[in-house]
């Protein structure tokens, strides 16, 4: 007597007979056909031609034929809208039953019906629902709240229940607080800005409270709701932290990982010096560990997240290297993870055992993982300097092997080595050139090439090895090819008068019977530099390579601090972002980890008197956030500028000028090695012009911008008239071609007759044309916001640059930022999004309006008390005092009266800021000293050091 | 949360599926068989799928796949330790995970499954609670059921739902009282050629069988608690008790449970109860390879190691192998190159051995890996880490329980590298 009887059908057709035991008169045989419809739909099968009949056994006291007609409901529902209607009445009745689980069961399954219909009869039972005595209801009523607003949020909206589920978060009941929380963060995720979960205090208090009292799933809904909060000082993050800890030793790993998470993130703002930071880091070790003995899939999610945080706080794991050494029977995905933190954690102390396991590995089957065993190897020798020899022998051993994968693997990783440590291993290149044959994969005889040319005058026989591989030049892919040209170059200028044939021979191979665009290129350049000047070409191709940094594959800075807020969940698995590919989520909230406070943040500025502490007690003139989560928007509001499709890059090089399109190729190959000083390649150029000059970074044969010139000429004739605009600090590179795939973004910002705006200049450093620019900015202290689209004209070819003047408002959102002129700028293009973060002087904020009444100031000044007052010493200006209130006053600081007190000249200044809030100033000015005193007075004192650096930018300039 | 999910077996058919919010479409586990057909084997189908528009994780279990679909950033372990308790409260309803067990008892496995989420959230994982609201069936029920029209669905909201002790029912009456307890530790280690130890870790677990009437209050105390420093606790522990005294002090759950689990980490010296002696070579030039293992006892505190199994993977290379065993049966799989032997009882005065020669595929190159030799045996009465249980004391009943404890030591991924 098995259920599988219920999948056996007869000749009639299996629906018909179905209807007629549905419709049967007998209890039972009305339960074994509900029971046998069930079974269909379990494998797939369409079932909804009974939907009439399966709903009419609703109406039972037999609980068990409920559910499953409750089950069928749930499925079919949707298919049938019309007939779902019946189904209403006895959910409501249900809801008043006097037995508790079935007014749960009847409001559990009215949300799971998804017919928009029903959904509005269902709102009252709902509301009685969540107010139940019994708090299993309750807790079973917040989930409905959720699945109700993923049906029609509206509607949730509308009939308060965000505010009745928020309220559950003080329920008595640990459960129905989980629960609570659960259905919020659900709802929240499709509406990161709602702030729904607006934590404080007290209710951080009482989550943590009902965390010690809840189920397992219960707990990871709170820990990942604690994680995002943020306390406001390091005490609380410790006292959050000390009641988290116990969670470690759960069972369940979902929750010791979690905890994992929270105190990973509020570490972050406890001193390192305080004993607590010490217990904590010895305190999370041990649970990572065991989360390695469970089963592999576990494994596997463990470790990408053991990836991130040992290179976040290596000290956590670094005794525990024995952990990932690897068992031949893990699965292959476990054993790639396990070799990675392997290298990580790899250094003098233990890089002997290490070595012998990855030798070992490179013995196993599995040819990926022997790969990556053998490559692993190649890292600790870059990795570890001392162990660099050893390194090399080991691989020498494997090269022995003759097993082929394992050769190319070992020479590739060879190269990588002669690049860190340059002329001291050369003693082997005689064992390598003797498996020159056997190597058939392009990486391995690209690396075996660059070595023989990079060495080409200590192997005698270079030029015949090389030659051997001329022959089939044209079979070779593109790697190889460009490879070989490179080292057959530096052989002949390195040994000139035997070679002169081969190098001829591969050039014209090069240049005449090539296809390939990059191909020819380099080809050209190396001849054209040949035959004008072989001394040139001698420094270029022979230059001195700079050394490969130590840890390839590390995660960007920025990168890992917002992974390190996700860690245990799919973000940390895939070590992006989750904007970068979770679906459905409307808006991305971009998490940071908390910043250090508490007493070395005052330590650090000890001569500014309001600190960001104080500032947060005073009357608010900022509204101040809980959370300081950025949310930079997602960037597809803004209309895409699209424009006709141009010239491809290679055509665009060829028609400017070869050797400069040639050049930029060349040096920026990766695989080449080539990074000479010389040229600078486009990638690196950027890296240079991080000091204010104007636009170096621009490439000269497009002309200098005009902004940096219009910015001086402003200079000249500032303070001369209230028309001309306030000082323009010259552009700074905001952001590096390096970090932003290529684009460079240069700036600053200007007001000019009462508007404010930003002045861009984009160039393009890639070598892909880039289109579809927008803009957005984070929420910041003072509201700043484009007015208008970034509007890009035309696509951005390579090379290129373009100068952009965004307007900009002061009715964006408001959100206090530290420092409080930072701004928060997110670009986007149709390669990617780049995230980069800004000063603005303050002035561009002061408005025109801001020269106040004598008698005004007077009463103000005297108003304001004493504790706000901020002194601040401007030294080394030689201005008098007319030349300076004429140049304050290019810039909207207003003198309203000169007194000469003692000799000394005294400026009484006001000035307004964009936001209503009034700084007045005493600017007092010795003939004979060059330092001069500002006293400032404010309402929002915090604002006044930001004054004064304005001060500062506009008197120096 | 948890949208839907599949269960499908090793030939690739779904059979069954289960939807919490609307229904996904099964051609989203395509994305699955693709990655079930690259990995060489179903152990290595990576746990993690992105798939355009959703998310799948699963698990591979007695031959099963479970494979959960999400939609959104879910934390991916939530879902693995889901599906975890979902096989196991399988097994612990209808004895074993099998297909054929889910198809038998396909409506069983429907209602249990929509009792454990609601919209894709937890509901009742607990065994204890889920056994209230829907009955295992047995053959005696069925019977009854059958006779009377009574369900196997509980209409009473189980007891332990929302008390604070969720893991225990009220009203729970014994004409035995008895509490139980094993303590098994497992061995996971390498051991490489030369017979030294490269790494070594002990996986503990106390696991309990508690059948106490009604509220027991139970504590347990070690003898060294110290060996304890990285545990992870059944819900039930306090937590506090065991910081500040270390002592186990807990209501249990009824019936069995695991109430602890622990790890001894590489870092201590952890004692290795047996050795492998090898000589395995494959000679080049002949087609003739030699081979020769001995196993024997050491620190084994006088205990008889027993259950010995001795597994290896041969290269691919190796056509058969001639082995005579001094002691037990051997079979070599010519097809999968698995030889396994299984040796039973290590009697220290006579070493079991397995001795003979390895015929080798003509011609072909002498093969590039060493075999790793896989072992597995147990030993009665004895945790090897060296835990001992002090005492155990009952708090608010009267009666006098049966008590008893039980050590067992065996391998757990225990590799030798030759």
């Amino acid at each position: 007597m098995t259920d599988s009887k219920y999948f056996t059908t007869t000749k009639k057709g299996e629906i018909f007979e179905l209807k007629a035991e549905l419709n049967s008169d007998k209890k039972e045989k009305k339960k074994e056909a509900v029971k046998k419809v069930i079974a269909s739909m379990t494998v797939g099968k369409d079932v909804s031609a009974l939907f009439p009949d399966v709903v009419n056994c609703m109406q039972t006291d037999n609980l068990e034929l409920k559910k499953l007609v409750y089950l069928y409901l749930m499925n079919y529902a949707k298919s049938q809208p019309d007939m779902a209607i019946m189904a209403v009445n006895t959910f409501v009745k249900d809801c008043e039953d006097p037995n508790p689980l079935i007014r749960a069961l009847a409001v559990r399954t009215m949300g799971c019906i998804r017919v928009d219909k029903i959904t509005e009869y269902l709102c009252e039972p709902l509301r009685k629902c969540l107010k139940d005595e019994d708090p299993y209801v309750r807790k079973t009523a917040a989930v409905c709240v959720a699945k109700l607003h993923d049906i029609n949020a509206q509607l949730v909206e509308d009939q308060g229940f965000l505010d009745t589920l928020k309220d559950l978060i003080s329920d008595s009941n640990p459960m129905v607080v989980a629960n609570a929380v659960a259905a919020l963060s659900e709802i929240a995720e499709s509406h990161p800005s709602s702030n729904l979960l607006d934590l404080n205090p007290q209710s951080i208090n009482k989550l943590l409270t009902a965390l010690n009292e809840c189920t397992e799933w219960g707990q990871i809904f709170i820990l990942d709701c604690l994680a995002n909060y943020m306390p406001k000082d390091d005490r609380e993050a410790q006292s959050i932290c000390e009641r988290v800890t116990p969670r470690l030793s759960h069972a369940n790993s979902a929750v010791v990982l979690s905890a994992v998470k929270v105190l990973m993130k509020f570490m972050e703002m406890l001193s390192k010096d305080l004993d607590y930071y010490g217990t904590l880091l010895k305190k999370l070790a041990p649970p990572l560990v065991t989360l390695l003995s469970a089963e592999p899939e576990l494994q596997y999610v463990a470790l990408r997240n053991i990836n991130l945080i040992v290179q976040k706080r290596p000290e956590i794991l670094k005794h525990e290297m024995k952990v990932f050494f690897v068992k031949y029977n893990d699965p292959i995905y476990v054993k790639l993870e396990k070799l990675d933190i392997m290298i990580r954690l790899a250094s003098q102390a233990n890089i002997a055992q290490v070595l012998a396991e990855l030798k070992e590995y490179a013995t196993e089957v599995d040819v990926d993982f022997v790969r990556k065993a053998v490559r692993a190897i190649g890292r600790c020798a870059i990795k570890v300097e001392q162990s660099a020899e050893r390194c090399v022998s080991t691989l020498l051993d494997l090269i022995q092997t003759k097993v082929n994968y394992v050769v190319q693997e070992a020479i590739v990783v060879i190269k990588d080595i002669f690049r860190k440590y340059p002329n001291k291993y050369e003693s082997v290149i005689a064992t390598l050139c003797e498996n020159l044959d056997s190597l058939d994969e392009p990486e391995a005889r690209a690396a075996m090439i660059w070595i023989v040319g990079e060495y080409a005058e200590r192997i005698d026989n270079a030029d015949e090895l090389l030659e051997s591989f001329l022959e089939g030049f044209h079979d070779e892919s593109t790697q190889v090819q460009l490879q070989l040209l490179t080292a057959i170059v530096k052989l002949f200028l390195k040994k000139p008068t035997e070679t002169q044939e081969l190098v001829q021979q591969v050039l014209s191979l090069a240049t005449q019977d090539s296809d390939n665009p990059d191909l020819r290129d380099r080809g050209y350049i190396y001849w054209r530099l040949l035959s004008t000047d072989p001394v040139a070409a001698k420094e270029v191709v022979l230059a001195e390579k700079p050394l490969i940094s130590e840890e390839t594959d590390l995660i960007e800075p920025t990168l890992l601090d917002e992974l390190i807020c996700y860690i245990g969940t799919l973000a940390s698995v895939y070590h992006k972002p989750p904007s970068a590919f979770v679906e459905g989520s409307r808006g991305v909230v971009h998490k940071s980890l908390p910043p250090r406070t508490g007493s070395s943040e005052s330590a650090e500025s000890p001569d500014t008197a309001p600190s960001g502490v104080q500032a947060a007690e005073q009357p608010a003139v900022i509204p101040t956030q809980g959370d300081l989560l950025g949310d930079l928007l997602n960037l597809d509001l803004g209309p895409p500028v699209s424009g006709p499709p141009i010239a491809t890059s290679s055509v665009q090089m060829g028609a400017v000028d070869l050797l400069g399109g040639g050049l930029d190729s060349l040096m920026g190959d990766e695989s080449e090695g080539l990074r000479s000083d010389v040229g600078g390649s486009p990638a690196m150029g950027g890296g240079g012009s991080f000091a204010p000059a104007p636009s170096t970074a621009v490439p000269a044969n497009l002309g200098a911008p005009l902004g940096s010139g219009l910015g001086d000429l402003f200079d000249l004739t500032g303070g001369v008239g209230t028309l001309s605009g306030s000082y323009v600090a010259p552009k700074t590179v905001w952001l590096p071609a390096m970090k932003a795939k290529g684009l460079e973004i240069s700036g600053t910002f200007s007001r000019q007759v009462g508007s404010i705006s930003m002045d861009l200049v984009l160039t393009n450093k890639a070598l892909q044309v880039m289109s579809d620019f927008a803009i957005q900015f984070n929420r910041n202290s003072f509201g700043l916001a484009p007015a208008a689209p970034l509007q890009v004209h035309a696509p951005l070819a390579p090379n290129q640059s373009v100068e952009i003047s965004l307007p900009l408002n002061t009715v964006g959102s408001v959100m206090k930022m530290d420092p409080l002129n930072n701004l928060q700028v997110a670009v986007k293009n149709n390669i990617d999004v780049f995230y980069f973060s800004t000063l603005y002087p303050l002035h561009i904020l002061f408005v025109e309006d801001g020269k106040m009444e004598r008698q005004m100031f007077l009463a103000t000044w005297k108003d304001i008390p004493n504790e706000n007052e901020a002194q601040f010493q401007i030294k080394d200006c030689s201005l008098n005092a007319d030349a300076v209130s004429s140049k304050l006053q290019g810039s909207n600081i207003f003198t309203i009266a000169k007194r000469n007190v003692e000799g000394q000249d005294m400026l009484y200044q006001s000035l307004k800021l964009t936001n209503g809030i009034w700084v007045l100033a005493e600017l007092r000015i010795q003939p004979s000293n060059p330092s001069f005193t500002l006293s400032l007075k404010c309402r929002a004192p915090e604002v006044s050091q930001y004054v004064y650096q304005a001060y500062e930018t506009i008197l120096k300039n | 949360m948890i949208h839907s999910l599949f269960l499908i077996n090793a030939s690739g058919d779904i059979f069954l599926e289960k939807h919490w919010k609307s229904v996904v479409s099964r051609s989203v586990c395509d994305y699955f068989f693709e990655a079930q057909e690259r990995a060489s084997e179903a152990e290595n189908v990576p746990p993690v799928i992105p798939t355009p528009h959703h998310y799948l994780l699963s698990v591979y279990r007695h031959k099963i796949f479970f494979v959960a679909v999400i939609q959104s950033e879910v934390p991916p372990l939530f879902v693995i330790e889901f599906l975890h308790r979902v096989v196991d409260t399988f097994q612990d309803y209808f004895g074993v995970c099998s297909e054929l067990m889910i198809k038998d008892n396909v409506v069983v496995v429907y209602e249990v499954l929509e009792e454990m989420l609601d919209n894709g959230f937890p509901l009742a994982t607990e065994s204890n609670i889920l056994k209230e609201l829907i009955k295992p069936p047995t053959i005696l029920r069925t019977v009854v059921n059958t006779i009377t029209g009574s369900t196997n669905v509980g209409d009473q909201l189980p007891t332990g739902q929302l008390s604070v002790v969720p893991w225990r029912r009220t009203g729970v009456k014994y004409t035995n009282n008895e509490a139980y307890f094993d303590v098994i530790e497992e061995i996971d280690a390498i051991i490489d050629k030369s017979g030294s130890t490269i790494t070594a870790e002990i996986q503990g677990v106390i696991d309990a069988c508690v059948k106490l009437t009604g509220m027991p209050d139970l504590t347990l105390s070690f003898m060294n608690p110290r060996l304890l420093d990285d545990v992870s606790f059944h819900p039930c522990v306090r937590f506090k008790r065991w910081e500040s005294e270390r002592i186990l002090s807990f209501i249990p759950p009824d019936g069995n449970f695991r109430l602890l689990s622990y790890h001894v980490s590489a870092q201590n010296l952890v004692a290795i109860p047996v050795y492998v002696k090898h000589n395995i070579s494959f000679r080049d030039s002949s087609s003739l390879g030699r081979f020769e293992i001995t196993v024997g006892p050491k620190q084994t505190m006088g205990k008889t190691v027993e259950g010995v199994m001795v597994t290896s993977q041969m290269p691919k290379g190796v056509l058969n192998m001639t082995l005579t065993p001094s002691q037990g049966t051997h079979i070599f799989d010519p097809v999968t190159k698995l030889l396994s032997w299984d040796v039973g009882k290590i009697n220290p005065q006579k070493l079991p051995s397995l001795k003979g020669s390895v015929s080798l595929q003509a011609g072909a190159s002498k093969p590039d890996e060493n075999p790793t030799i896989n072992l597995q045996f147990k030993i009665q009465q004895l945790a090897i880490s060296g835990l001992k249980v002090n005492r155990l004391d009952m708090y608010g009943e009267k009666y006098k329980p049966f008590k008893g404890i039980k050590y067992m030591t065996k391998a757990g991924k225990f590799q030798v590298r030759t």
